[in-house]
């Protein structure tokens, strides 16, 4: 068994949701433009887990997503690669080897994904199985039904039990924050899945409706705050799901840098599970770089 | 964990509010004449004989126009002009003078950007506040009191409701426009005529809203409007022929118009200064009072008579707070008002940010502990670093007068009944605010607080239907709402 001690739920600060939606319109009017807009979309790109997480994926959909994934414009090859590519536990082997020489790592969602609902011997045998192939991260989800039951206790035993059998891969750890009803939910489960262990906390599956928001990401990265206040340790954060064009992706980066600063605006400590964010980036990229106007969607590849 | 180690963490840096592109808003389009008479009688004066003096717009010290400082003279002309005004206004049905009110207000929302950029060059304040708290809150008090104006037998019922006469009205130049609608507003729905004095250093916006009462046709002398420094002040609530007397301003000037106002029958309302104690209990959302506490102290530069200018903070989540407010305090931008992105914009005057200043020096000399953001300032014009003193007691000057800036002085408590004798061991009584997660302690506290206006989780929220006013030297009567309208009627 774990060490249930390291979390305290009255350690849980409440989080006011007026005052969560105030603050995050206010940051919703910052005019990103010009040179940062660029910096921040091309820092979007390295940020991102291109995604693909489908009952109909295949090899040939992998392998796709993989090319887009080291190269995301054949006509600017001077743009970066994204951060990871993020797929389900069959194609770890396979992304492992087309992304084989490049810094690209792969993801492996994990523990009965998205649900979450199995006996915790196949969530670690699955977390051991993609490990093995050669997952370097694993996006793992809590069990929202123990959660939202107040089994504390059980979720966190999860989470440090995966963690443990994660060696070397980081662990982010899916909150499913449209399951868990209110923000001081969201705040507690934060807190639960940082003190057990998480090296990322995310938002989402991308399969329950809403997925990432800003608020919810407000209140994940005020708990990423406090912990670092606390112990100097950085956690990261992911927002997953519904993130769709630029404008959003540069809202939560000012959300990110006007909340925990300069040190986590890295791929090593902020991510965006998206899919079809990176076209729409790099339309935006295009414009700035090819003379100001913009290309149809037709100009840019889709995998 | 012990306090060495907690050194050891490296501290949050933020250098995104330092990096954002300039976004300004264009003023290109906005007419501003080069100089303007008074606007009396339906029309604007030759800017002639007076003497005159200028308006400079503070977040670059260049002058913006010119005005005309209104002597006994005119004083005089504006208040027969109101006073034969009268004849006709007062007895116009309510349905008339609030369709005229409606068409006003239609015409500021119609007008909010220009507005919003004009009072954001004349007064300092960012556009982000301009145009969203501002302009929206002038054009809501328009609409609200046009409501009431043929709805006074229901506002006061079982009473004879009766307009008093010529309103003389004086506003400070903190929010310029938003003080002209809260004066006027009330007074022409209850059938009053206004001769309204802006402050010395905003009296730009107010000639923009007078082009509006003449495209919307309000009928001449309804409102008359003097430019000037205080003497005008003083000419006009002097005057004999005024029923009623406003002013919003200094407690010291108000204290001086009650002394003026003696022994007359003139009804006055006073809207003066205040020192707000905003109280944060430990069981608070701790990182939304940080925001409200950013709100409280550096909405408008501070320049704010209902600010929570002094902080209360339950000792054991002190350091918490402080921590993550200096933090905020460093994602502050302090820059060009008209920039989207400018938290904080120019002190007022040259005047005030001397004063600012002087207060600033007096909390270090008193032994205070004083925090101050690092980001840039501009390099022109007049700017204040948002400031924090800690180790403050009640018996700190700073903690005692109000200074009217982004300043903010911070005390610990340990029990709520001290936190209630500290925010109320004050002259003043015009706002509080009281941060907890608990309902029943927001009740059990407000209750004990002496002041006007009271928020709880949250600050420096303004609303047409809420009365606004203080207790103590924060003033007499009430502004907003029935309340307000109550100041300009006489009840049979």
């Amino acid at each position: 068994m774990t060490d249930f001690m390291n979390f305290n739920i009255k350690d849980c600060p409440p989080i006011d949701e007026v005052g969560v939606l105030e603050r995050v319109a206010r940051l919703g009017k910052r005019s990103v433009k010009k040179d940062i807009k660029v910096q921040w979309l091309t820092l979007a790109i390295t940020m991102m887990d291109l995604t693909t997480l489908e009952g109909k994926d295949s090899e040939g959909k992998v392998i796709q997503l993989c090319r887009k994934a080291i190269c995301p414009d054949p006509n600017h090859p001077n743009y970066p690669s994204v951060a990871a590519v993020c797929v389900y536990p069959p194609f770890v082997e396979l992304a492992k080897k087309q992304l084989s020489g490049t810094t690209i790592k792969v993801a492996s969602v994990a523990t009965a994904f998205p649900s979450g609902h199995a006996p915790l011997q196949h969530k670690i045998e699955e977390v051991r199985q993609c490990v093995q192939d050669g997952a370097d991260e694993i996006d793992m989800v809590i069990s929202r039904g123990a959660f939202l039951s107040s089994d504390y206790a059980r979720v966190y035993d999860e989470i440090a039990q995966i963690k443990q059998e994660c060696g070397p891969a980081h662990l982010k750890v899916i909150l499913e924050t449209g399951e868990l009803g209110s923000l001081d939910q969201v705040r507690i489960a934060s807190d639960l899945a940082i003190s057990a262990g998480a090296d990322f906390i995310k938002t989402s599956t991308g399969k329950v409706q809403p997925a990432a928001t800003l608020p919810v990401t407000l209140v994940m990265l005020e708990s990423i705050r406090d912990h670092y206040y606390k112990t100097g340790k950085r956690i990261g954060m992911k927002p997953a799901g519904g993130i769709r064009d630029s404008k959003t992706a540069l809202h939560y980066l000012v959300v990110l840098a006007e909340t925990l600063g300069d040190a986590w605006m890295t791929p090593d400590l902020f991510r965006f599970g998206a899919s079809s964010l990176l076209n729409d980036v790099l339309m935006q990229l295009v414009k700035f770089d090819d003379g100001g106007w913009y290309q149809g969607i037709d100009y840019f590849t889709a995998d | 964990m012990s306090k060495k180690e907690k050194q050891t963490i490296p501290a949050l840096t933020f250098s995104a509010s330092k990096s954002y592109a300039p976004a300004p808003e264009s003023n290109v389009h906005i007419g501003i004449e080069k100089e303007y008479g008074l606007f009396i009688d339906g029309h604007f004066t030759k800017n002639g004989s007076a003497k005159h003096f200028e308006s400079i717009n503070p977040s670059t010290g260049k002058v913006l126009s010119t005005f005309t400082l209104a002597g006994q003279e005119e004083v005089n002309t504006a208040v027969q002009a109101a006073s034969k005004a009268y004849k006709h206004w007062s007895k116009l049905s309510g349905l008339e003078r609030g369709l005229y009110l409606f068409r006003i207000a239609r015409i500021i929302q119609e007008r909010s950007r220009e507005l919003a950029i004009v009072e954001s060059m004349d007064s300092g304040k960012t556009i982000r506040e301009s145009r969203d708290v501002d302009i929206p809150l002038v054009a809501a008090h328009f609409f609200y009191y046009a409501g009431w104006a043929d709805k006074l037998d229901y506002a006061f019922p079982g009473k004879n409701v009766h307009s008093l006469g010529v309103a003389a009205q004086i506003i400070p130049w903190n929010f310029p426009l938003l003080m002209a609608a809260w004066k006027i507003a009330p007074a022409l729905a209850a059938g009053n005529t206004v001769v309204i004095k802006p402050a010395e250093t905003t009296p730009l916006s107010i000639m923009f809203l007078a082009q509006i009462f003449q495209e919307a046709e309000l009928p001449a002398g309804v409102v008359n409007i003097l430019t000037g420094d205080g003497s005008t002040g003083e000419l006009l609530v002097s005057h004999r022929d005024i029923h009623k007397v406003a002013f919003t301003g200094s407690t010291e000037v108000g204290k001086k118009i009650m002394r003026k106002l003696a022994g007359t029958n003139i009804p006055y309302t006073l809207e003066l200064g205040g020192k707000g104690a905003n109280i944060i209990f430990d069981d608070a959302a701790p990182d939304q009072a940080v925001e409200g506490i950013i709100n409280a102290i550096f909405f408008n530069q501070g320049h704010v008579c209902c600010a929570g200018s002094r902080l209360l903070v339950q000792e054991g989540i002190a350091p918490t707070i402080i921590q993550k407010l200096r933090d905020r305090m460093e994602t502050l931008i302090v820059g060009d008002p008209l920039d989207k992105n400018t938290d904080i914009g120019a002190i007022n005057s040259k005047a005030q940010l001397d004063k600012i200043h002087e207060y600033i020096k007096i909390g270090q000399d008193e032994g205070a502990t004083m925090y101050q953001s690092t980001n840039p300032m501009p390099s022109s014009g007049f700017y204040c670093r948002p400031t924090l003193f800690t180790d403050v007691a009640q018996s700190h000057k700073i903690t005692q007068d109000e200074i009217f800036g982004p300043v903010l002085t911070i005390q610990t408590f340990r029990t709520p009944d001290e936190a209630i004798e500290k925010a109320n061991n004050t002259p003043y009584g015009l706002s509080g605010g009281v941060w907890t997660n608990k309902g029943a302690k927001i009740f059990k506290v407000t209750s004990q607080i002496k002041a006007g206006v009271l928020w709880a989780n949250t600050f420096n929220k303004f609303d047409p239907t809420s009365p606004f006013g203080g207790f103590k030297e924060s003033g007499l009567g009430r502004e907003g709402g029935l309340h307000g309208l109550s100041a300009y009627v006489k009840l049979s």
